[in-house]
């Protein structure tokens, strides 16, 4: 397949960052921030996201969505990585859809996919239980009861955990802690007794929880999947996850570093434009290529996701590992080719670095998904 | 069936019937690869044949016009063509800077007359050309170059001196970058010229580089009479010519970073020289991650040349030219070879023996140093995504 764009691809593209650039840039994240919002996301910028369908992009046209795929999506987060819009897109309208599609029963699909597309419902995946990715290490349990499952355990870093109707949780259903074997996942409420969500405050200002159950009890149907063998279906999220989290940095890459390289047509010392310094010119070169070449890698991986590819695992972790090595590289050059301005909250390259280590950092940082790369391909 | 599906068909037909076997498997040796010219020598029957059945239906140049020799075939055509040769592996019949480079100068630039005469020749694989460019001063600042070229009366008079002039000791003719107005801005007094290298005053010496012996030559000309019907486009249009010819170098020489499908993985090097793996794993395991991120890097940047690729066929292409594609693919065949003598450590750097491939591993990474030097380094493919396409060093 082309590895460009088709029509409609690029519509909505341009539509996102018509609509984003207008009512939710940068500055709306910094009010978000300033002010302490309670929610971290504008509910009214979030309801118009769903006017337009983004809920949706993924959701079958069965179930009330626009069946828009992959590719179209990663439009719209690459948009939303240019203006770092706080939202739950990526818990609800992919992570959650992706789950659902891949591994729900019919009856869950009914009762949750339309709900999610018109902005009723939203989601949450809790699948760490550490500061670093590690999907296999799951401690806490569900144990089969008379009328289901009881789980007990802890869950950190759940992105959107704070503010989600429902929580996707994995659990150990049998095997040892760090078993590929033995985990299942569970579709919880947040208001159910024994579930105690603390929301906890990272660097990049966007929504993070750290979740406690205590002997939450669930009916058979809280499942999602297969008992046991939960762990094709958190490999496929790690895929999405990843693809989409890649978008979002190639659009945070690609922001920073038009902002960059503008800053040194502006900039004047020694009586010269500092862009007319070959010394910054070549650092500004070598982002150019690189940023070029992980455009490359992102767009064939979101084929991939659309297209089922048997070799999705390798493209998304290679495109996870290429972005987040330019993400860190542009914006640490983006901070430095600013010079001290760089370094002020006022500037707001410095809220691109902040998000771009937390995405960066979300399921499994650069050298998690080398090794991974390693590993897939049987070396 | 649709005209596009009867040519399929009828070529592959074709090319089943006259593809010779021993065309179709990969090429090991510089001699596989046929250069074509009166010097060459072919390596048997099979290869001299192939060229010759391709040539005649112009198919060693697809998609040239047919008037002067090509196959004229249309884009569509062409595609077929290549994917058909590529289905069953078929050797490229004819590989040269005549078909790569001064052949679509000609077409583009050159006179009627200039392209009769060399067209059919190019297409026929029956002259090897070579490239008359940098100059002992004049590398990078190519454009300073002083090999000075007179007009006198019914012909030019060239005197001055070529580097790196590849294979020029078996070349047939040179197209070559002169000065014709010594007065004019540097740019604005260069013309592009063909000769004979049988001309008398034309005299080459080999030079042996790092990585031991090389194709690339020192060419002098010392009053070179050069007949006025061989330049090429207008005197004093050289430059546009020139940078026209780079492009298509860089398209060359950035293209050294794709892997062929039939080439070892570096990886699989790394498993076969360590002996296998450790509970599925490459023991090594701080190479395995150099091994992983540099194969990460080479997909990211073949599937960067395939979107351009597509990026230019639908129209849509943001241009990212040549230059970062020339820049990213020949660091990153640096790199390759780097860590391939890593992963065979002293092995990887004998440099007689039999044992040792006669230190074919070492000459190789040596001679991977040139990528980012010839055809414009890598500091000036950064000069240039600076300018054209950043848009920086415009004065304050």
């Amino acid at each position: 397949m082309a590895l460009v764009l088709n029509e409609e691809q690029a519509m909505l593209k341009e539509s996102a960052q018509g609509f984003l650039s207008e009512h939710a840039p940068v500055s709306q994240l910094r009010q978000l921030r300033d002010e302490r919002n309670e929610a971290g996301y504008d509910k009214a910028t979030w309801q118009q996201m769903v006017e337009l369908g983004w809920s949706g992009i993924l959701v079958p046209e069965a179930y009330g969505g626009l069946a828009f795929g992959h590719v179209g999506m990663g439009q719209v987060m690459e948009e939303n990585g240019r203006t770092l819009t706080a939202s739950p897109l990526l818990s609800t309208a992919v992570l959650a859809t992706s789950a659902i599609n891949y591994a729900g029963n019919e009856a869950q699909k009914k009762a949750l996919l339309p709900a999610i597309v018109e902005g009723n419902l939203l989601f949450a995946l809790a699948l760490d239980e550490g500061p670093k990715y590690r999907p296999s290490l799951v401690k806490a349990t569900a144990t089969v009861s008379d009328e289901g499952y009881v789980l007990n355990g802890e869950k950190q870093f759940v992105a959107d955990g704070h503010i989600a109707d429902k929580l996707i949780v994995s659990a150990r259903t049998s095997g040892n802690a760090n078993d590929e074997q033995g985990i299942s996942l569970l579709i919880i409420d947040s208001t159910a007794p024994g579930v105690e969500i603390e929301r906890v405050h990272l660097a990049d200002s966007r929504n993070s929880a750290m979740l406690r159950l205590n002997n939450v009890a669930l009916p058979t149907e809280a499942r999602l999947g297969e008992p046991d063998g939960a762990m094709s279906l958190i490999t496929y999220l790690t895929d999405v996850a990843n693809i989409h989290l890649s978008a979002e940095l190639l659009g945070m890459s690609q922001e920073v570093f038009q902002r960059t390289v503008q800053y040194m047509k502006e900039r004047s010392q020694y009586g010269a434009l500092i862009g007319s310094y070959q010394g910054l010119q070549h650092r500004a070169a070598h982002m150019f290529s690189e940023i070029e070449l992980a455009k490359s890698i992102v767009i064939k991986a979101q084929q991939a996701l659309d297209a089922n590819d048997e070799q999705l695992s390798v493209l998304a972790s290679a495109c996870k590992a290429k972005i987040s090595e330019v993400a860190t590289l542009v914006t640490n050059e983006g901070v430095q080719l600013h010079g001290g301005i760089g370094m002020t909250d006022e500037l707001d390259i410095g809220f691109f670095m902040k998000r771009a280590r937390v995405a960066e950092q979300q399921f499994g940082d650069r050298r998690y998904h080398v090794q991974r790369f390693a590993s897939l391909q049987n070396y | 069936m649709s005209d596009l599906e009867q040519f399929r068909a009828q070529t592959r037909e074709w090319l089943e019937v006259n593809c010779p076997a021993s065309q179709r498997l990969p090429v090991m040796e510089f001699e596989d690869r046929c250069w074509g010219g009166t010097k060459w020598c072919f390596v048997n029957e099979d290869q001299k044949r192939w060229l010759e059945v391709m040539a005649e239906r112009g198919w060693t140049a697809p998609d040239w016009p047919a008037e002067y020799g090509g196959g004229g075939l249309s884009k569509e055509e062409t595609k077929i063509l290549r994917e058909e040769m590529y289905r069953i592996d078929a050797r490229p019949p004819l590989f040269s800077m005549g078909l790569s480079m001064i052949g679509p100068a000609l077409l583009k630039y050159g006179s009627e007359e200039l392209k009769r005469q060399h067209i059919p020749n190019i297409v026929k694989g029956k002259v090897w050309w070579c490239q008359g460019y940098s100059e002992p001063n004049f590398g990078s600042d190519l454009a300073g170059l002083q090999t000075r070229c007179e007009d006198k009366g019914d012909h030019f008079l060239v005197n001055g001196q070529k580097v790196w002039t590849s294979y020029a000791e078996r070349a047939d003719w040179m197209f070559c970058l002169v000065r014709t107005d010594p007065n004019a801005a540097k740019h604005a007094g260069i013309s592009l010229v063909l000769f004979d290298m049988t001309t008398p005053g034309v005299r080459t010496s080999p030079i042996k580089l790092i990585s031991g012996n090389s194709p690339f030559c020192e060419t002098f000309l010392d009053d070179v009479r050069v007949e006025k019907n061989q330049l090429v486009g207008n005197i004093n249009q050289g430059w546009e010519l020139a940078s026209y010819l780079l492009t298509h170098e860089r398209a060359m020489i950035g293209n050294m970073g794709h892997t062929a499908a039939s080439e070892k993985s570096l990886h699989q090097h790394a498993i076969d020289v360590a002996g296998g793996l450790e509970n599925g794993q490459l023991g090594d395991t701080a190479l395995r991650t150099d091994i992983a991120q540099w194969e990460i890097d080479i997909l990211a940047f073949e599937l960067t040349q395939e979107r351009i690729d597509d990026e230019t066929k639908a129209g849509t292409g943001t241009g990212a030219t040549s230059s970062m594609l020339k820049y990213a693919g020949t660091e990153l065949n640096k790199q390759r070879f780097e860590l391939l003598t890593d992963i065979h450590g002293q092995a990887g750097l004998a440099w007689e023996g039999e044992a040792f491939d006669d230190g074919l591993l070492a000459s190789q990474w040596l001679r991977t140093k040139g990528n980012s030097i010839e055809g414009g380094t890598s500091e000036i493919q950064l000069n240039i995504i600076s300018k054209r396409i950043l848009g920086l060093g415009q004065k304050a």
